[in-house]
């Protein structure tokens, strides 16, 4: 009596790709199913849209730099995707934050020109578009700045960060702001939630207040509310009389929170369907076509059956790709082959840690339409795709963004027809 | 099976997944408990962290543990795998026989116990709950807080109504697994079980049946929730056995997953045959209830329901990793408006919230549920496990039903 789930399409990964990709479905009236083992990666990244900031020098504008940067890589996936595509999806996602269930939150910027943001070492990184929370921290008209600490947040040093920032010209000193918190509200959520509380912030804000110098910025970790972010941030800013502005912390990400429930909002609210704690165990192929996945949940095993699949389970970050313990690569979920592997006999590492790793560009491999090879029905997006080094570049966003779209738009094209007809 | 070290072959797996941690909170992120109290400094903490400092046959070195309420959204949302509230019902279960066992948590555990003891005499025992003073001798001698919601005894036993009702021969049989929470305290849920199955063309099968064993599991009691669940398995095995296609269906969501996944792996009966056969065929009644629409072999003769309600998906229907099909069921009926939310958890987490240790702490928990039921503008509340529903129902005065009452009234049965 047992059979499968039957959707019109499966999103495997609940990352920034595949909720884009599960969400530009269901919006194209696609019956969608978001199938994951876990949440992805927005709770651990700063929620900021990187689409090109190093290609390999520090890139002012993305849009100026991409068409060079494609032809010198045509393996990328932007080579695919093309500059068009990202700026779209770029645009797209600035439009679900605005529409979605944080009041007032928008995301800033465009293509042409990157942010140059602090990290929470003081370090200066170039993003394309940023949560308006972070905006006023760029360095292109930041001469002063107060780094504020909480010293219960551990792993943020607001000295550490502006010393750094000093050394980069900017006017920076740091102090310790007076709080009190009890052990559960120490991480990062934990304060997030009390800068939701109005009261609490206005107490907040009037001891910050008393420390603070004339024609400064105020740059805190990025725990301004996680419910009402806009409230929380433009309250400091009105009752500090200054521009205040976030600086993401280590995991957990609080902005990345935001934007993975703005995107779990939008999939919702077109009607598709996400499933966590479902790791994709098996799947069913005739000839060229997957037909249907398996994941695991309790007890027995479900069956999701579709004419097209999205595969936006990452790279080896997530683990979907994994070279294992006999040196050989794999992709996890489907089994599908895999591209930019070290040829028989070469290293598949070298000593320099921090160097462009042999293995770094492994990816499912893929066709000009990012379909994968040998599965003409599953399209591939994300950090699983080949050719790319998002760490490095600074292009996760920027790829997930637009792959994820690309894969939605790419199925719902074909909606209704055999993937056959459709090759 | 045991390996040398005394441990079973899924316990290994079990404490092996630890080793997939990298470590990168998102777990703490979901912990519904260490997000308002200090006294649990988070899954990853306590789990694939201080599990390190657990060696088999010395003494817990780590007492937080106890404070975890058991939810299971850690193990959900952890994107390496990790069993992380697994290990760490484990942990739990060390920890209490290291400490022993309070009176109270051998006596609410028992809800077989309690539910044969008070349906009789249902009036008395409902005023008894009522009472406060009598709430608050109960607090002072058993530990369990005066104010936390306790279900009445309905009066009536569900199997007593079925036994009445017998289900019209179709030949194409299902098998009922009620748990105590319909028996004894909501046996019209199981009515309405019983009835949209039979409007459905299955002829159903109640088994004698008692107690899964999850609230002796929960509370560290492994030994006896060992022999409840393996006597419950050993009832409905026989049903199954001998036809692949009979499948057993279960309304209480966390009785079900109790059956499905938490005794093979929590109680280390991996091994066990009948437990296995009877988790595999287990399907919580809305997964059920999909799959068939899926299928084409759902009724879809839908009457308008003009309600507005609010959807809690309880932490234990989630664990079955099926998503939300209620939500997918809810569409179908016209004219009924639906508000998903988001909170975690209700607090209630079984038996955790009515200690009086932890009852301000699972009152904390379902603080943020409680605000958005109440600022939802819905009549009523929807939510798949009873001991939830009765938590939110205690603390909102809104009324919360099963997800399957909407669809027997779109029915008219």
């Amino acid at each position: 009596m047992r059979g499968a789930l039957n959707y019109d399409a499966v999103v495997i990964g609940a990352g920034t790709a595949g909720l884009v990709a599960g969400t530009r479905l269901a919006e194209g009236g696609a019956r969608v199913c978001v199938v994951a083992k876990g949440i992805g990666s927005t709770h651990l990244a700063p929620a900021t849209i990187d689409v090109l900031g190093y290609a390999p020098d520090r890139v002012a504008s993305p849009s100026g730099v991409m068409p060079e940067f494609i032809s010198r890589h045509p393996d990328h996936p932007y080579a695919a995707l093309g500059v068009d595509a990202v700026a779209e999806a770029a645009r797209w996602i600035q439009s679900r934050v605005e529409s979605g269930p944080l009041a007032g939150y928008r995301y800033f910027g465009d293509l042409d020109r990157n942010y140059l943001l602090p990290t929470a070492v003081g370090a200066l990184r170039p993003s394309a578009l940023v949560p308006e929370t972070m905006a006023a921290g760029d360095s292109a008209d930041l001469e002063r700045v107060c780094v504020v600490g909480t010293r219960t947040l551990r792993d943020f040093h607001a000295a550490l960060c502006a010393a750094n920032l000093s050394k980069l010209g900017i006017q920076a000193r740091s102090v310790e702001a007076d709080i009190e918190v009890d052990k559960a509200d120490q991480n990062s959520l934990g304060l997030a939630r009390r800068f939701d509380d109005p009261a609490w912030r206005a107490a907040f804000a009037g001891r910050l207040a008393l420390k603070l110098q004339a024609d400064e910025r105020v740059g805190l970790p990025a725990v301004l509310g996680i419910r009402d972010p806009h409230g929380a941030w433009s309250d400091l800013e009105h009752r500090l009389g200054r521009r205040v502005f976030e600086i993401p912390t280590l995991p957990p990400s609080v902005p990345g929170m935001r934007l993975y429930e703005i995107l779990r909002a939008s999939l919702r609210a077109a009607g598709g369907r996400l499933v966590l704690g479902a790791e994709v165990v098996s799947s069913e192929r005739d000839g060229s076509r997957v037909t249907s996945v398996a994941t695991h949940s309790a007890g027995h095993d479900t069956r999701y059956a579709a004419p097209w699949f999205v595969l936006a389970a990452g790279g080896f970050n997530s683990g979907a790709i994994e070279l294992d313990s006999h040196w050989v690569t794999h992709d996890r979920v489907l089994g599908l082959p895999l591209r930019g592997l070290p040829a028989e006999g070469e290293p598949r590492f070298i000593g320099d840690y921090l160097a462009e790793q042999p293995m770094s560009r492994v990816g499912v491999a893929v066709d000009a339409e990012l379909r994968a090879e040998g599965a003409e029905n599953v399209l591939v997006a994300g950090a699983a795709l080949p050719g790319a080094v998002p760490w490095r570049e600074g292009s996760g966003e920027g790829i997930a963004l637009a792959s994820g779209s690309r894969a939605a738009e790419f199925v719902l094209a074909r909606a209704g027809a055999p993937a056959g007809a459709a090759a | 099976m045991t390996t040398s070290s005394g441990t079973t072959p899924i316990d290994d797996l079990l404490r092996g997944s630890i080793d997939h941690c990298v470590k990168c909170t998102i777990c703490e992120t979901q912990c519904p408990v260490s997000n308002v109290t200090p006294l649990f400094p988070g899954p990853k903490y306590a789990g694939p962290q201080a599990e390190r400092y657990r060696v088999a046959d010395e003494a817990s070195v780590e007492w937080s543990v106890d404070y975890c309420s058991g939810c299971g959204i850690c193990s959900q949302s952890c994107p390496q795998g990790v069993k992380i509230a697994e290990v760490n019902a484990q942990a739990r279960n060390k920890l209490k026989k290291q400490k022993g066992y309070p009176l109270r948590d051998r006596i609410i555990t028992r809800p077989t116990w309690l539910g044969r003891a008070g349906t009789p005499v249902a009036p008395l025992a409902n005023l008894t709950i009522d009472f406060k003073p009598i709430r608050i001798l109960g607090e002072k001698l058993l530990g369990v807080h005066r104010d936390a919601a306790a279900p009445e005894f309905a009066g009536h036993r569900f199997s007593s109504w079925f036994k009445k009702h017998p289900s019209p021969p179709t030949g194409r049989k299902i098998v009922y697994f009620h748990g105590c929470g319909t028996e004894y305290y909501e046996p019209w849920e199981g009515q309405k079980v019983v009835q949209i199955l039979e409007h459905n063309g299955f002829e159903v099968v109640v088994p004698k049946q008692d107690c899964c064993g999850l609230p002796l599991q929960s509370s560290g009691l492994f030994d006896d929730a060992r022999k409840v669940v393996l006597r419950l398995a050993r009832a409905l095995v026989p049903y199954v056995r001998d036809d692949p296609n009979t499948l057993i269906v279960g309304n209480a969501t966390s009785c079900t997953l109790m059956l499905k996944r938490e005794a093979r792996e929590i109680l280390s009966l991996e091994g066990d045959p009948d437990l296995k056969l009877v988790s595999e065929r287990t399907y919580d009644i809305c997964e059920l209830l999909l799959e068939l629409h899926d299928r084409g072999e759902l009724k879809t003769d839908f009457q308008p329901v003009n309600e507005r309600i609010f959807y809690h998906a309880p932490c234990q229907q989630q664990g079955h990793f099926i998503g939300k099909p209620a939500l997918d069921l809810f569409a179908l009926i016209p004219g009924l408006q639906v508000t998903e939310g988001n909170a975690r958890c209700c607090g209630i987490a079984g038996t955790y919230g009515l200690k009086v240790e932890k009852y301000d702490i699972a009152q904390a928990v379902g603080a943020d549920l409680f605000g958005q039921v109440r600022g939802s503008g819905a009549t009523e509340v929807a939510c798949d496990s009873e001991t939830c529903r009765w938590q939110i129902t205690h603390a909102t005065g809104h009324r919360s039903v099963h997800p399957i009452d909407y669809l027997h009234r779109a029915y008219g049965l």
